[in-house]
């Protein structure tokens, strides 16, 4: 049996969780890997809900959606409500504190992270938002590797944004160090 | 060099056909945006004139369908790319093309019908509308591609199908496919074949522009080279004017159709898996086939020799693939997204010789491999 991870990156449309699923894909792909990105969102450019999914495996894929995660990212209340319930029992939850005050009861480990929050406060823009939960996830599930995950982030943003997605990236690599700590 | 160009890159299905497009030599496109169809005209919009080609934007689907067909006579590589609603209004212009034998692709990712529908949504309803959206007795090819890759290379093939055969292929594509992204290897020059319309030999003086040639495809002249015919939707003799005689008619779209059923090994594509000892076939076809794969698989672990019968050519059907399968096996499952279109296919083509048990979804959902399986293990 290879080894399969599957992750939902769920929230609001326009916090950038379709660019962020893109960009963990393309990580899976940098390493060699096989890896398949689908989404779901609205006709709205923003608000509603959205969701991106990426599965990633040692072997080819052929049922391209994702079913039940083993690994969920909340950003709103609404997607942590409405998905909670299709995560592996056994899986990881990471929900962004700054929308998600409470977690619901669950089997799941749980990592509460204050990702909009420490986007705002420490750079100023709500708008990597989606990178900070990129390197926390990463950090706290290992499904691809740091240094994939930088490349792969720096070959999606736009030309100019960089650095300020570097230090989001650090910042959310960070974020899960503490938490892994704990 | 060498290395990074053989390395997987990521990509959606749409993006891909737009690679292939260009692997293939386009160099006209014109169209009218519509979800989930959006992201080729797009990428062609970008990419088409850095190679000299010319990208416009028309009024509406049928505008775009007549663009493209008069810039293929004009000698150009010409595509369009549409969904469901827009398939629709296209009908009309790619039933012209293929009386008058034009060379080009139409692309339609299928999206949740019928009408408006669910825009975002897959399905594979257009099935039909693929082989009979148009009036009248017509040659039809359609491609159905699996994955993002194969989203490239049938691209490439639907171009090479439209010169080889003087018609127009439809590349019949849906939303999971076009918009999922998996790593794909973009071929390089010498891995892949391009072809191109034969071109009159004869002086203009002499050209019957529907005289049929090697393998009743007449040659094809450019307008402007100095051939100068007539094209019309009418019934047309070998000089390309309308005589309004049946005998002509008669004559026409028996060599229309025989022009592509009579070379069915050059267009038949269907992939299969375990069927070699199968006792049942799961006869799948795009992003369905996925789940089917999986599903026999699974079977198989249970002890139960399923086998997938793909048909990537979904018109001309491949009917002496499932003749074969029918023999075969116990029992056919067909699933597809939409409420059995394939189905009548594999039907009509089993004649009998194994019951055909259907699995539809119209919910806006990918059939999933434990519901292909249920199926299997129900029907065993």
């Amino acid at each position: 049996m290879s080894s399969q991870r599957e992750i939902r990156l769920s929230g609001f449309g326009g916090q950038g969780l379709i660019t962020a699923g893109i960009i963990l894909a393309d990580a899976a792909i940098k390493e060699g890997k096989h890896a398949v990105q689908t989404q779901s969102y609205g006709p709205e450019a923003r608000g509603g809900a959205s969701r991106a999914e990426v599965i990633i495996s040692d072997a080819a894929i052929d049922y391209p959606k994702v079913k039940e995660p083993d690994v969920l990212l909340a950003m709103s209340k609404e997607a942590c409500d409405k998905y909670l319930c299709e995560l592996q029992k056994d899986g990881i939850l990471i929900v962004d504190s700054y929308y998600v005050k409470e977690v619901p009861e669950t089997e799941a480990k749980v990592f509460s992270l204050p990702i909009t929050e420490l986007a705002r406060e420490e750079l100023g823009r709500v708008i990597v938002a989606n990178i900070v939960a990129l390197g926390a996830t990463v950090q706290v599930t290992g499904v691809v590797g740091k240094e994939a995950l930088e490349a792969a982030v720096l070959d999606r943003v736009p030309p100019g944004t960089e650095d300020l997605n570097r230090q989001a990236l650090a910042i959310g690599f960070q974020l899960g160090c503490e938490q892994l700590a704990k | 060099m060498g290395k990074n160009e053989m390395e997987a890159v990521l990509m959606s299905g749409n993006e891909a056909c737009v690679e292939g497009a260009l692997l293939a030599g386009i160099n006209f496109f014109a169209g009218y945006p519509i979800t989930p169809s959006t992201e080729i005209a797009e990428g062609l919009a970008r990419r088409l004139p850095r190679v000299g080609g010319k990208f416009i934007q028309m009024e509406d689907e049928i505008a775009s369908m007549a663009a493209v067909a008069g810039a293929a006579l004009a000698g150009a590589k010409a595509m369009t790319a549409t969904s469901g609603p827009g398939f629709s209004l296209k009908q009309e212009n790619i039933g012209f093309a293929a009386a008058t034998e034009i060379p080009c692709v139409v692309v339609n990712v299928q999206r949740f019908g019928p009408s408006t529908g669910l825009p975002t949504s897959p399905s594979q309803a257009d099935i039909m509308q693929a082989r009979w959206g148009t009036h009248g007795d017509h040659p039809a090819i359609a491609l159905m591609p699996a994955s993002v890759q194969e989203s490239l290379s049938l691209t490439i093939t639907a171009f090479n199908l439209a010169e080889e055969f003087r018609t127009p292929v439809i590349l019949l594509m849906d939303e999971i496919i076009g918009h999922m992204r998996e790593g794909i290897v973009i071929p390089q020059k010498g891995e892949y074949v391009i072809k191109n319309r034969t071109k009159p030999t004869v002086p203009p003086e002499d050209y019957l522009p529907y005289a049929a040639g090697p393998n009743e495809v007449p040659p094809m002249a450019n307008f402007g080279d100095g051939y100068r015919f007539h094209v019309t939707g009418l019934i047309h003799d070998e000089t390309g004017f309308p005589r309004g005689r049946g005998s002509d008619g008669d004559y026409l779209v028996r060599r229309l159709i025989n022009k592509v059923m009579s070379r069915l090994e050059e267009i038949l594509m269907v992939e299969e898996i375990g069927m070699e000892d199968a006792e049942l076939a799961v006869v799948a076809c795009g992003p369905v086939a996925r789940s089917a794969k999986k599903a026999i698989a699974m079977a198989r672990e249970l002890g139960i020799k399923a086998g997938l019968v793909r048909p990537i050519t979904i018109w001309p059907f491949p009917e002496d693939a499932i003749k074969v399968a029918a023999k075969k096996v116990d029992a056919i499952i067909v699933p597809e997204l939409n409420l059995g279109q394939m189905a009548l296919e594999v039907e009509r083509n089993a004649c009998g010789d194994a019951p055909v048990y259907r699995l539809n979804r119209v919910d806006a959902e990918l059939i999933t491999p434990d519901e292909i399986l249920a199926k299997i293990q129900e029907v065993k």
